[in-house]
């Protein structure tokens, strides 16, 4: 069994509880951080840590954090981001639905080594349930003395406000996110101004995915050093997997990083294999926007070493061969499933979550969307395979959110690594309407490659 | 053009002012416009669905033009800018619900309920439309029903068909 940080008690009965969650030592981090610690050395810690964030982009919390201006007598917010919609992604609903009080414990020591005095967590409008949940949980914090004025008696006082969004992927993006808190529409802004120094309301301010800010707590109660520990290089502590698709067990698992692909698909602890004994085509190891890798680049590397779940290891090869740890929605597709419908499926999302305020991505996402309509329903020609490559390349890197990235992104691993089946289904339109194009050599084991002596 | 199907206007109850009231309390002095998502959340709760004469309201309440509230109501896609049945269904059509069957239960609700997505059953009770990924891949297909936003999972044919049925003898 591999170490639980934020799972470790999600199966207690009443954990959901303030009473239940302080039984199994909830809120130590707060009495730890606020009574003894500086803010300068809970940033510190985190810093020691080395926890990157868990929404998707991997950057260093503690770095984020150390960026914050702190001009003299104007507010600094932290800012939860708990918009969660990427497709293939539901850890963060999970922790919120059952262990409410980790996220809340996490954003009082948070707000606290940032100097916030007042915190909003943004859920996504959609999540109403975990909405009420998270607002009953602050209110059990706030009525034992967690929250409020002069908490624990140390003179810090700190209100949490639950906001909900209104639906729109695209405030997930943290700039999109604040737009949306100040009651406006979600565009995201020009950066700079990164909002660490013009923010929320123009303040300074932090925004950090759900995870991130519950790995806060294990972090304060352990040690940063102890938290570094766990994982394999640059990749550490542990990480909330949501794997979907055609799974034994699909579901949220706590992994701790560097753990093998393979040993994640397969073994009981974890999905349990690939559902009605059918066999791995491919798979979207981060979210829907990386890159998709065929059966056999998933498992492995391209020089035949086992492929990691890790930053750095999902990452090896760069987009050619590998693809990226992202929020960790991992995604697995069976021998059954049609690559170009997928492909077209996300393309839809993203032509329908854009904010329309770039014309790269508000045309070329509708222009994706339409070739691979065309293509997935047998009216395709070869020529389109090329035009849907030149679209997504004309989008990626022109836009100033990345959500034209990851539209782009999932476009052109399909190809990259699809072609074929591209192409199948403009050569053979009408058996593509009633048959798939099958696993191919999707899943051909790739040899380690021969070692050779070193010159 | 915003396409807002007009109706007699709406008077706010003094319950729902209340709560107007402690959601505007939240943000710092003159921010209060952060409060409208939540605000037109309330006004879908309540009349479910968002009307301009609600929306004008509300932007009185904030001190802010009617403009900012339409912009804002048209951009997100939870807001119902026409009336939905009592039920309205949402159905998550992303691709890892569809990889476990999703669009088989949006055209079984088109048949079951016997009207196209966005229309309103004859009684009023039901509505459904495919929506974006809903967060919660794992155990798909998924549905949401508002104004609660209570959530169904690992969706059968049968288990909709059941759905419907209990939601009809509850009304």
């Amino acid at each position: 069994m591999s170490r639980k940080l934020l799972l470790e008690h999600i199966n207690v009965p009443g954990i959901n509880t303030l009473e239940v969650y302080r039984q199994k030592g909830g809120y130590r981090a707060v009495e730890k951080a606020l009574k003894t610690l500086t803010p300068e050395e809970i940033v510190e810690e985190v810093k020691k840590s080395g926890l990157r964030g868990r929404g998707g982009a991997g950057f260093p919390t503690g770095m984020k954090w150390s960026f914050l201006a702190k001009p003299e007598g104007v507010a600094r917010y932290l800012v939860c981001n708990a918009d969660e919609s990427e497709p293939g992604t539901f850890k963060d609903r999970y922790l919120m639905t059952y262990i409410p009080h980790a996220l809340i414990e996490g954003m009082i020591v948070s707000s606290f080594a940032l100097g916030a005095k007042v915190s909003y967590i943004y859920v996504r409008g959609e999540m109403m349930p975990q909405i009420r949940i998270l607002e009953r949980a602050i209110a059990e914090a706030k009525a034992a003395g967690w929250l409020g004025k002069n908490i624990l008696g140390t003179g810090y006082d700190l209100e949490l406000y639950v906001q909900p969004g209104g639906g729109a992927y695209i405030c997930g993006e943290e700039t999109a996110l604040l737009e949306s808190l100040e009651g406006k529409r979600g565009n995201p802004r020009i950066k700079p101004p990164f909002p660490a120094i013009a923010g929320l309301y123009g303040c300074p301010t932090v925004v950090n995915n759900v995870e991130s800010i519950a790995a806060v707590v294990p972090i304060i109660n352990d040690g940063g050093d102890e938290y570094a520990k766990i994982g394999i290089g640059r990749s550490t502590g542990t990480k909330l997997i949501s794997a979907s698709g055609n799974l034994v067990k699909p579901g949220v698992y706590e992994i701790e990083l560097g753990l093998p692909v393979e040993e994640f698909i397969y073994s009981d602890e974890y999905c349990g294999g690939i559902a009605n004994g059918k066999r791995l085509k491919a798979t979207v190891a981060g979210g829907s926007s990386v890159p998709v890798l065929p059966a056999n680049l998933t498992l492995k590397l391209a020089n035949g070493e086992p492929r990691l779940m890790s930053y750095e290891s999902l990452s090896e090869g760069g987009f050619a061969t590998g693809t990226m740890l992202g929020s960790g929605g991992f995604i697995a597709f069976d021998e059954d499933q049609c690559i170009v419908r997928n492909t077209w499926n996300f393309s839809r999302f993203y032509h329908h979550e854009s904010c329309g305020q770039c014309s790269p991505c508000r045309e070329g996402t509708g222009w994706m969307e339409k070739i691979l309509h065309k293509i997935e329903h047998g009216h395709g020609t070869m020529d389109d395979v090329d035009l849907l490559w030149d679209v997504q390349r004309k989008i990626e890197g022109n836009t100033i959110c990345p959500l034209g990235d990851a539209a782009a992104w999932p476009v052109a691993s399909a190809i990259r690594h699809f072609r074929d089946e591209f192409e199948w289904h403009i050569k053979e339109p009408v058996k593509s309407q009633q048959q798939n194009y099958g696993i191919a050599d999707y899943a051909k084991p790739i040899e380690k490659a021969p070692v050779t002596e070193e010159k | 053009m915003l396409k807002v199907e007009e109706q007699t206007p709406v008077v706010f109850s003094s319950e729902l002012l209340a709560k107007f009231d402690e959601i505007k309390s939240r943000y710092p002095e003159g921010k209060q416009k952060s409060a409208l998502l939540p605000l037109l959340h309330l006004v879908q709760a309540e009349y479910l669905w968002v009307s301009t004469s609600a929306m004008d309201q509300v932007a009185e309440y904030l001190n802010i033009q009617s403009i900012e509230v339409y912009e804002v109501a048209t951009f997100y896609t939870m807001y119902f800018l026409k009336p939905q049945g009592k039920y309205a269904l949402e159905v998550c059509r992303t691709g890892p619900c569809c990889l476990v069957g999703a669009e088989k239960i949006l055209s079984h609700l088109e048949e079951k309920l016997g009207v196209k997505e966005g229309e309103v059953t004859p009684d009023g009770l039901f509505s459904f439309r495919g929506v974006e990924c809903l967060a919660a891949c794992g155990f798909g297909p998924v549905l949401q029903i508002s104004p609660e936003y209570t959530f169904y999972e690992n969706l059968t044919t049968e288990s909709v068909d059941k759905l419907i049925e209990d939601l009809t003898n509850k009304s």
